[in-house]
């Protein structure tokens, strides 16, 4: 039974017949462009509305990391900083095969060697990952662990693992994409189809899983036949790995009162979960712990396989264990962004209204299930005619993960590029279809602000520019949606002696969330973010919401809020008989508890905490749902602006700069948001010009396992980046605030490709946009 | 040679071969002593010969500020000064320190008071998960130290090895500046 369901089914009713509710006036809208006050039933227990920024303190404001002095002295513990006593370093071994069976493993010598401590095998339990039948799950990619070691030291534990002795039955294999598709190709593994892929009633046929429609509405066929003009392109993205640059991995200290897992990840509740699942623990048997991490960009959000060898290997030990991925086992089995190859068709008429739009995708997740392209042909330019099919094709690679807004990436490529290249044969701007085709307000005000900072005025017809190289502008825009994860609370605490703490499970993966959650208690408080201690990363804490989907910050801090509300509320009770006033008279701001009536009526805030009754006291809350249950009415755009000079002698691109505009609600903390949209746009750029995996068709191998083979952007390639961040209100929850991680990397790589385009007037319509690319396209080679 | 040679500090694969025979001139596989100057402490620590600069600092001194993301020197995380100058101490052995300064993060802030680079990454906003940021800050205080007054191309150059995943860069590139113009007006 999901009581979550039920628990929420009885709030929809109290709200429908008004139980618990009270009416509250809330700021709604764009400050300088389109704010209005409007009216919400918000529950009974939630704060008054603030509001807007500029009227707040310390929310909306560049407040400095709280953890940036442990992140520039060192001191910052990450994972694979964890030193504890009698600790043993962990090593896989992985497969060299790309598909096989495994006939036998020969363990001895490993288990003889001097300094190890303890071997395990994967077996056929361990993981709901495994397949295949017999003693040991089947291979299913180069690079699958098999078996593990722990050892005194890790070059004891390197050692070690090469002693293993395995047998295998080698099985045909294929690892790309177009390969993978034909008739005569292997099946890249066996599956029960029934039991592990039949979900929704999708079928799979020999290695094409699928199809999953889109949300189909009209009449395509019609729609073509309605337009003035159709086109129609092929378009393909490569795989991307995320690079984290603390590998992932965990320490594990198994006792038997319990287990403390310190793991680098993006879901302290979802490590804590999977490992009590697979070891047959109660939840609350098991503590995760994850203070500091270094990366994740979404694929750091479950368990995950090196966190169960672990597990097995201090439990057998009876020490902590600690494993972390080395750079190559990270590039094969940690996760990437799936390929894909989309034939998108889009029907016009003159005017530049959209009579049909139709996508088919395939893409391949490896041996993972989820490739798909995302809702940006369907959402970006609502069309009365639509139709999407998608296919997974299975391959003998590393699993693909979620990354940095999964599909709305890739699904972008095409329709921003393809959107360019109708505007031009309507003879319109880019920015004059998108006006009448999109029906965002907030877009329509970025696309405005964007491009007179860009100064879009100087882009001249494609081609035009003179010289060897060339200089190209293009834009393009982002969809993303707003999404919540009710499963957030947070525990404010007020100590007698003057401690004033915030906890949660929920972990910072470098966004600020440990500022942003201090920053919006300070505020509630009338304090400074500085006088708040922050304590997230640690699953003793109330659960929080995983990193992923840009859900944090949105989910987060009205519980944050909510319960900072609710203990400052239990404060004022306990000194407003001192202050001689009822306590619903009572305010707090500037470091005081006074009377709204009587100001004279004040208190040191550290002083009311010196008058309370007991040691401590504390409030939690949990996220609501959004006000009277609306979803909110924008999805999270982003529009942006390329400016590219592309050497039409060596083929090299280089983008000069990026100008982007984007919203994410009210923002909390103007510096950490510019940061994550800077970081955005960088690995958008990155995407465009230089990651690719690269496999070897003959062997199965990635031949590219390391941060020099696999290309990434350095100091030398960042562009420029100007951001424009539009404050907007949704009048949504106690702190209208939501993430931002994702919506700014979808528009770069298009926006990039259409200001190349603009440049050489040759459209490349495959990622990454490499010299090889630009001078084929050119007839150079 | 023996290990106590190169207690006295001798570079150990640098040192001219002696008269004994090359199996006598052998070190390891087994660990040996050696003396390391950290941070301007001599230390002694106890390592095998194939052990890397930066597993000596993190596994033996417990300096985990020095961070190790790829191992192959593509990544600069784990930037030292030896002798002043930048390396990546993943690709040194700890053997080739011995007689050498190393410098680590951990001595970049003295007496709690931290050095302004460190100062202008806070203000600056210039760490994201941190895991570049020990990298990143040995590089740029290099680079203040032997030209006060760089360029925006030259802060730029100096961290063209120190890769930052979460795209940090415009935030380092400013606090660099800023470090290097406040040197300037004094």
């Amino acid at each position: 039974m999901d009581m979550q369901r039920v628990e929420r089914a009885l709030e929809k009713l109290k709200r429908a017949v008004g139980i618990g509710m009270k009416r509250i006036t809330m700021p709604h809208g764009i400050p300088g462009h389109s704010l209005t006050q409007v009216e919400r039933e918000a529950p009974q227990e939630e704060p008054p509305a603030w509001p807007i920024n500029d009227e707040l303190s310390v929310v909306g404001k560049s407040v400095k990391r709280l953890d940036a002095h442990a992140k520039v002295t060192g001191s910052a513990k990450y994972t694979s900083d964890i030193r504890l006593p009698g600790m043993l370093f962990g090593k896989m071994l992985c497969s060299h095969h790309p598909h096989a069976k495994v006939i036998s493993v020969d363990t001895t010598a490993a288990a003889r060697h001097p300094g190890v401590a303890a071997v395990h095998l994967f077996g056929m339990t361990d993981s709901k990952d495994d397949r295949g039948q017999g003693e040991f799950p089947e291979i299913t990619f180069a690079g699958q662990p098999i078996a593990g070691v722990a050892a005194q030291s890790l070059q004891i534990a390197e050692e070690a693992v090469k002693l293993i002795r395995v047998e295998y039955q080698k099985l045909p294999f294929v690892v790309d994409l177009e390969e993978a598709q034909k008739k005569s190709a292997p099946v890249a593994f066996h599956i029960n189809v029934e039991e592990k892929f039949s979900d929704r009633g999708v079928k799979i046929n020999g290695n094409r899983y699928g199809p999953w429609y889109g949300k189909q509405k009209g009449d395509v066929k019609r729609g073509f036949a309605d337009a003035d003009l159709v086109v129609e392109r092929t378009y393909k993205t490569q795989v991307q790995h995320h690079c984290c640059l603390e590998t992932h991995g965990v320490v594990v200290d198994y006792r038997d009162d319990g287990v403390t897992v310190y793991a680098s990840t993006q879901s302290t509740k979802n490590v804590r979960d999977g490992f009590a699942r697979t070891f047959g623990l109660p939840a609350n048997r098991v503590r995760v712990i994850c203070e500091f991490m270094g990366g994740g960009f979404g694929s750091k959000q479950q368990l995950g396989r090196t966190a169960v060898m672990a597990g097995y290997l201090s439990k057998k030990s009876g020490r902590p264990v600690s494993l972390m991925l080395d750079r190559k086992e990270e590039f094969l089995s940690a996760g990437n962004r799936s390929n894909s190859i989309q034939r998108l068709k889009i029907g016009a008429r003159k005017d530049g209204t959209l009579t049909a739009v139709e996508l088919h995708s395939r893409g391949t997740a490896g041996v993972g299930r989820s490739a798909g392209v995302g809702n940006v042909a369907r959402s970006l330019y609502p069309c009365a005619n639509f139709y999407s099919e998608h296919y997974t094709v299975l391959t003998n690679a590393g699993p693909a993960k979620p990354f940095r807004a999964p599909g709305n990436v890739q699904g972008a490529f095409p329709v921003e590029q393809l959107m360019d290249e109708l505007a031009e044969r309507l003879g319109l701007d880019p920015l004059v279809l998108r006006d009448r085709c999109d029906r965002s307000e907030i877009r329509r005000l970025e696309r405005l602000r964007g491009a007179e900072k860009f100064g879009w005025s100087r882009r001249k017809v494609a081609g035009a520019s003179s010289g060897t190289v060339k200089k190209g502008l293009g834009m393009a825009q982002a969809t993303w949606p707003k999404m919540l994860n009710l499963d957030s609370t947070v525990e404010v605490l007020l100590f007698k002696d003057g401690g004033i703490e915030v906890r949660s499970g929920v972990q910072d993966i470098g966004t600020g969330t440990k500022t942003v959650l201090a920053q919006v208690v300070a505020e509630e408080l009338g304090l400074q973010p500085e006088e708040i201690t922050v304590r997230i990363g640690d699953t003793l804490f109330p659960d929080g919401p995983t990193s992923e989907g840009s859900k944090v910050t949105g989910s987060i801090t009205p519980a944050a809020r909510n319960a900072a509300y609710k203990v400052k509320r239990q404060l004022f009770e306990q000194v407003a008989n001192t202050l001689g006033t009822e306590a619903s008279e009572l305010a707090a701001a500037e470091g005081r508890i006074f009377s709204k009536k009587e100001p004279s009526k004040k208190i040191a805030f550290q002083e009311a905490l010196r008058m309370m009754k007991n040691t401590q006291i504390g409030a939690t809350a949990t996220r609501s749902e959004n006000y009277e249950g609306k979803p909110v009415s924008e999805d999270l755009g982003s529009v942006q602006f390329a400016e590219v000079s592309v050497d039409t002698e060596t083929g090299i691109v280089n983008v000069e700069r990026i100008v982007t505009a984007n919203s994410c609600g009210r923002p909390i903390n103007i510096a950490q948001i510019e940061s994550q949209i800077e970081g955005a746009v960088i690995q958008g750029v990155s995407y465009a010009l230089y990651e690719n995996r690269v496999m070897d068709a003959a062997t199965g191998h990635q031949m590219n396992t390391n941060l020099h083979q696999y290309q990434l952007p350095f100091s030398m390639e960042i562009p420029e980046i100007e951001i424009i961040l539009i404050e907007s209100y949704d009048a949504a929850t106690s702190t209208d605030a939501v993430g931002i991680g994702e919506p700014p990397i979808i528009a770069t790589a298009p926006a990039i490709a259409n200001a190349v385009y603009n440049a050489i007037g040759v459209r490349i319509y495959e990622l990454p946009i490499t010299p090889d690319k630009v001078l084929k396209a050119l007839n150079k080679i | 040679m023996t290990a106590g040679t190169v207690m006295a500090g001798v570079n150990a694969f640098g040192s001219e071969a002696s008269s004994a025979s090359e199996k006598d001139n052998a070190i390891g596989p087994e660990a040996v002593p050696i003396q390391l100057t950290i941070n301007g402490v001599l230390k002694e620590v106890s390592v095998e010969p194939r052990e890397t600069l930066a597993d000596t600092l993190r596994d033996h001194l417990h300096l985990t500020g020095t961070k190790v993301a790829c191992n192959r020197g593509s990544c600069s995380s784990c930037t030292v000064l030896l002798d002043g100058v930048p390396v990546n101490s993943c690709m040194i052995s700890a053997l080739d320190a011995v007689g050498r300064d190393v410098s680590t993060i951990e001595s970049l802030a003295s007496n709690g008071e931290l050095h302004p680079l460190q100062q202008a990454f806070i203000d600056h906003d210039a760490s994201q998960c941190g895991f570049c940021t020990p990298g990143m800050l040995m590089s740029c205080a290099h680079l203040l130290q032997t030209n006060p007054h760089p360029t925006f191309e030259e802060v730029k150059r100096a961290i063209s090895g120190n890769l930052c995943r979460c795209g940090t860069h415009p935030h380092i590139f400013k606090a660099v500046l800023e470090v290097a113009d406040k040197q300037k007006r004094k």
